[in-house]
């Protein structure tokens, strides 16, 4: 992190920009002192412009905890996590929602953590495979997995996990092609479907026992 | 596959929106799918990213006092699958949006983003510099076409991706596009551009609107409709075929009929003469095996498309049969 505040200083910009400008008079000046392109003063609650390659921070909430970083406003969130938090679970895959290596929850809801924006996710709650263990112990869906062995090279399994989450959450019982479709959103290269689907089955049974 | 550089904003009003749009070369970011992907694979570039998603305003689906539905721009796609007021008055678009791609990207795309999408056509979205990205050649002409239009192209032979806003279409439904200046309201029938109104836009939106909302005119009685998709494969894909139908009848016959096909032209593709075949009859299978018929006849497939007219004659066929007994 403290690298990141050095490289940050001014990086990528020529010149003073308006961001550059406010840190510069201070935040309390904001309100007066800034004007807009038509000359007329800004509202005070005005967004503010991350400029191209310029170092903004974000606070984000990851598997329950606080994290606070300086990003580029073109990083995904998938970027973050694995770059900034180590978080090694959510994968790189095809990189344009097709794949769904990179599935995390946002809000409760399986999204594609390689087409949303870090800047996007401040403010929510996200929740990756690391976050489903409890100290060392699997989740139930982590467990149904091992149990069916429902992977064979295993990239894919931690999206397919989180998507399994995502669909349990908001459907704890549901049928075979609701699985289908709950998971149509991750390829398996491997073509393990059978088993995960299994897995799936298994781990609505064993989230009910818990 | 690096994200290019990109200056961002998130607005926390339309108005401060507008003023950020007038900035040359700015996009909306409203979910981010399609437009992530197509920063990423260089389809167009960004100088800045004003992002809607902060906007609450856009994000209510509400019945107003005229009973019509007011779909706010940002609700997403998973939300109008499940919507009360969508699912009881309006199957056809609950049925539409859950053929809409995968779970994950229906929870992160909108209904807004979902009508303003880029098409898919692959050598749009590979590196030609195609009719549609202003150069002087469509590369799917004596290309690999099986997935190209039949119907409406005219040098650039794209099928429009929405499954959506067929369903749209069958409703009757409007849009409202909001911009620096007056707010318009146009049926969301005129909202798509063919090929040979402008071959670079695949929306009559200019620089600095914002599509807002959806608008569906009050459910009525007798009224039915449904949308069927046809894909290559069970999970997720775009339409092959697909049919939108808004049926209203009357004392056992049609009263009243919108067909509306995805995957057929580069815009949502109305049937008006199917429609008016049907129009005043009972759907027997004379009548329904006409109306199948017309859909295609204006149909001009390239080398390895043809296939879609019969795809989409049996489509429509069996989707106007199983409203027989209705």
């Amino acid at each position: 992190m403290e690298k990141d505040r050095k490289v940050s200083n001014g990086q990528g910009r020529k010149g003073i920009s308006r961001r550059g400008f406010i840190q510069l008079v201070g935040a309390g000046a904001l309100a007066t002192t800034v004007v807009g392109d038509l000359g007329k003063p800004l509202p005070a609650a005005a967004a503010e412009v991350a400029e191209k390659g310029e170092m903004v921070h974000v606070s984000l909430q990851v598997n329950g905890r606080r994290h606070r970083f300086k990003v580029e406003p073109r990083w995904s969130l998938l970027d973050v996590l694995r770059e900034k938090l180590g978080l090694t679970g959510p994968k790189l895959g095809c990189g344009r929602g097709e794949c769904g290596a990179c599935t995390v929850l946002i809000d409760g809801r399986p999204r594609y953590a390689c087409l949303t924006l870090v800047l996007e996710a401040e403010g929510k709650a996200i929740t990756t495979i690391e976050g489903l263990l409890k100290g060392d112990e699997l989740s139930p869906v982590q467990k149904a997995f091992w149990d069916n062995d429902a992977m064979q090279c295993g990239y894919c399994t931690p999206g397919q996990i989180m998507a399994a989450e995502g669909l349990l959450r908001v459907n704890p019982n549901p049928s075979i092609e609701e699985i289908r479709l709950g998971m149509s959103g991750n390829l398996c290269r491997c073509g393990s479907y059978a088993h995960i689907f299994k897995a799936v089955e298994q781990a609505a049974k064993l989230r009910r026992t818990i | 596959m690096t994200m290019p550089n990109f200056s961002y904003v998130r607005p926390k009003s339309l108005k401060e929106t507008f003023s950020h749009l007038s900035a040359g070369n700015a996009r909306i970011h409203a979910g981010g799918t399609d437009l992530l992907g197509c920063l990423r694979d260089g389809v167009f570039t960004a100088e800045k990213v004003v992002s809607i998603s902060q906007l609450d305003e856009l994000k209510r689906v509400e019945r107003l006092k005229d009973g019509s539905i007011r779909i706010g721009a940002l609700a997403t796609v998973a939300e109008l699958t499940n919507h009360e007021l969508v699912k009881e008055g309006y199957p056809a678009l609950a049925q539409a949006a859950l053929e809409v791609a995968s779970p994950q990207l229906r929870n992160q795309g909108t209904i807004g983003g979902n009508l303003c999408q880029k098409p898919r056509c692959w050598y749009y979205r590979g590196e030609f510099h195609c009719t549609r990205k202003g150069g002087t050649r469509c590369f799917a002409m004596a290309g690999e076409n099986q997935y190209h239009c039949i119907l409406g192209g005219r040098g650039c032979y794209i099928v429009h991706p929405s499954d959506i806003a067929p369903a749209l279409v069958a409703y009757g439904a409007s849009v409202e596009i909001a911009g620096a200046g007056e707010t318009r309201k146009i049926p969301v029938e005129k909202l798509f551009v063919l090929p040979e109104q402008g071959i670079t836009k695949e929306t009559i939106l200019e620089p600095g609107e914002v599509l807002t909302a959806v608008l569906l005119p009050p459910a009525e009685e007798g009224f039915h409709s449904s949308y069927r998709k046809v894909r290559a494969r069970g999970s997720w894909d775009f339409a092959l075929a697909g049919v939108a139908l808004a049926l209203h009848f009357h004392e056992g016959r049609v009263a009243g009929a919108r067909i509306v096909l995805s995957g057929a032209a580069p815009i949502p593709w109305r049937c008006p003469d199917s429609e008016k075949i049907i129009t005043g009859q009972s759907l027997d299978d004379d009548i329904i095996a006409r109306a199948a018929a017309a859909a295609m006849r204006q149909a001009r497939p390239m080398q390895h498309n043809e296939y879609k007219i019969e795809l989409f004659k049996g489509l429509i066929a069996e989707e106007l049969a199983a409203y027989k007994r209705s």
